[in-house]
């Protein structure tokens, strides 16, 4: 079973997230880089099988700008058996169609049984990637699944949506995408870390994967225009003293918000 | 076969798992009327169509396309992807608008990755310049403002729940049905769909004009009515931090955050939520916040406009007694 976790490096949640105004690309010196939290969890839904099961092998894959090698390198210190990296200045600004096509192109290189993604990135904050790849490698798609259960040859779940718990199964090879309700992952251990060195790291440009990012015969969303709003200011901020509440009713009453 | 505007937006509609029209319809007509002619697509199971093109209609749908057929439930996306692919071919539209959920941004990849077209999500609005179409999208929590349309051919949009307010006017019922042969792309089974009744008379979370969301701070499922008597004096939605969701005070569909829900409402009440950056990338577009927490350093006082430094418990009933002193 041969299983390719995609994880994203996306800046620190938990700093500021800048744009930058004139690319319109995430400004990487404005926070830390990180693993996606939901790729970690990606990767630990895979982990977890190949706990008991000896045939698991696991792939990390990442699109990503070349400082990101650091953060990919996590995967296989969690446990991923290798990792392709790939990297291209000409991949720096691709929309999701070019993002999903050389995903898909490296995917199918690498060969797979089952691809995970989380469900949604918490900077682009797409979301249709998995289902663009399903697509694109012409075999089902099982996304936002809050509970997997991978078999021989199928892969089942539960997808909690809009008014309804629905549960799906997929023949493999396919491509499923999990939600933050799965575990969190195993932080990497020493050993992990010195192993991480000597695995398989491979590197790819969209030239390797017969991909040409310039090509303007293919459709693309473009960004027209950016635009920075003020932060918001702090108001009024009282020490309850007794009154809090009815502060409070007063607050929203005046504002005609009750 | 009917002549198509050639201003067609093509609009998806979604259904309820007991067949309803959901209510991103309205939102997504109403935006579709904006930027040119809605046309709607429902696939929906056989009998179905009249009554859900009526709706469409009254919504604003110019015509309705229709596919009657079982295999959306046995089938996961792929029948939904296979209809619209047919749909945009005799529409030939200028864009696609499909509801920012879980299924419809399935829909709405699946559909781009097979047709080559561009695709822009969790848009807050669409308008239309001289050289086409444009999606408006708001990022990291309303910091920024981006726009973005396609090189060229339909955008593909997914427009988040309850994000537009236009709506269309209501058209005469117009229904044409579609001939859908099906792509035989490999498909996820659905083996089993559970009906989620909410049963609370409270409003949705997506959408609200008011929302009190609790946290961590509220201490235990129990003490989570606290959130909810509020809510109710003031008739508004129920949300929570994840901290409260993973705590299991409350399901996780009324998360609000980077990995929950986006609101915008006029009134957002934080109770015993500290205000990590990810929870106020959900909120902190709110016209009013008032926050209560413990912690006179708590990061959610930095985005309130009216903070009170106390403990929820003994803030919040008097503040429910202040409110249903003054409604009598
Ligand atoms: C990738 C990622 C995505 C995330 N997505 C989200 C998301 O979508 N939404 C989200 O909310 N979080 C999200 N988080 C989690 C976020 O970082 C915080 O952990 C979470 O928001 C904290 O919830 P909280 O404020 O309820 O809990 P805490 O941070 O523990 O805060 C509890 C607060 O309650 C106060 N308090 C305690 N008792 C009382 C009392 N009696 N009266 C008044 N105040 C009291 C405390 O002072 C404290 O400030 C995400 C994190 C990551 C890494």
């Amino acid at each position: 079973m041969k299983i390719v976790v995609i994880v994203k490096e996306v800046p620190d949640t938990y700093g500021e997230r800048r744009l930058d105004l004139e690319t319109g690309l995430a400004d990487r010196a404005a926070s830390e880089a990180v693993l996606d939290e939901i790729g970690e969890r990606a990767l630990e839904v895979a982990l977890a099988y190949a706990d008991s099961h000896d045939d698991a092998e696991i792939v990390v894959m990442s699109m990503a700008a070349e400082s990101a090698a650091a953060t990919i390198r996590k995967g296989l210190a969690m446990g991923a058996a290798s990792a392709v990296h790939i990297t291209d200045p000409g991949l720096a600004a691709a929309d999701l169609g070019l993002t999903a096509r050389t995903l898909a192109a490296a995917i199918r290189r690498t060969g797979f049984d089952l691809v995970i993604a989380g469900n949604l990135s918490t900077d682009g904050s797409g979301g249709v990637v998995p289902a663009m790849l399903a697509e694109l490698l012409d075999v089902p798609n099982a996304t936002a699944l809050s509970s997997v259960e991978i078999a021989a040859g199928s892969v089942s779940g539960t997808r909690n949506i809009d008014g309804a718990t629905v549960r799906v199964k997929a023949e493999l090879p396919a491509v499923i995408s999990i939600t933050e309700a799965l575990p969190d992952a195993r932080l990497p251990n020493f050993k992990g870390i010195m192993a991480a060195k000597k695995k398989p790291f491979e590197t790819l440009s969209a030239a390797d994967l017969g991909i040409e990012p310039e090509d303007l015969s293919v459709a693309m969303s473009i960004m027209t225009a950016i635009a920075e709003k003020p932060p918001r200011a702090a108001g009024v901020k009282i020490i309850d003293a007794g009154d809090g509440g009815t502060r409070i009713a007063e607050f929203l009453i005046e504002n005609r918000l009750a | 076969m009917t002549d198509h505007p050639a201003d067609a937006i093509l609009v998806v509609l979604e259904t309820t798992p007991n067949g309803e029209l959901a209510t991103s319809a309205a939102g997504l007509l109403g935006a579709a009327s904006r930027i040119g002619t809605p046309v709607a697509l429902a696939v929906v199971a056989p009998g179905q169509a009249p009554a859900l093109a009526e709706q469409a209609a009254a919504l604003g749908a110019a015509t309705v396309l229709v596919v009657e057929t079982t295999s959306t439930h046995a089938e996961l996306t792929v029948p939904q992807v296979d209809a619209l692919a047919a749909a945009a071919a005799v529409v030939a539209p200028h864009a696609v608008l499909i509801s920012n959920s879980i299924d419809g941004r399935d829909v709405a990849g699946r559909f781009a990755a097979r047709s080559g077209a561009a695709i822009a999500v969790d848009a807050i609005g669409v308008s239309r310049d001289d050289e086409g179409i444009v999606a408006h999208h708001s990022v990291y929590g309303g910091a920024y403002n981006v726009d973005s349309a396609a090189t060229f051919g339909p955008l593909v949009v997914t427009v988040r729940q309850g994000a537009v307010d236009a709506r269309a006017e209501a058209r005469p019922v117009a229904i044409e049905s579609l001939d859908v042969s099906p792509s035989g792309a490999a498909s996820a089974a659905i083996e089993s769909v559970e009906a989620v009744t909410e049963t609370s008379s409270r409003p949705e979370l997506r959408g609200a004009t008011r929302v009190v969301a609790g946290g961590r701070g509220l201490g235990s499922t129990e003490k989570f009515a606290l959130v909810e008597d509020l809510a109710d004096a003031l008739g508004a939605a129920i949300g929570a931090s994840r901290a409260a969701v993973d705590a299991g005070y409350i399901p996780a569909n009324h998360q609000v955050g980077q990995t929950g829900v986006s609101v915008s409402p006029q009134l957002y009440i934080a109770l015993g939520i500290s205000g990590a950056i990810q929870h106020r990338t959900g909120m902190q577009t709110a016209k009013n916040i008032v926050a209560v927490n413990k912690d006179p350093d708590a990061p959610i006082f930095e985005v309130a406009d009216f903070g009170v430094v106390g403990d929820v418990f003994t803030v919040v009933p008097q503040l429910i007694s202040a409110l249903a002193e003054r409604k009598r």
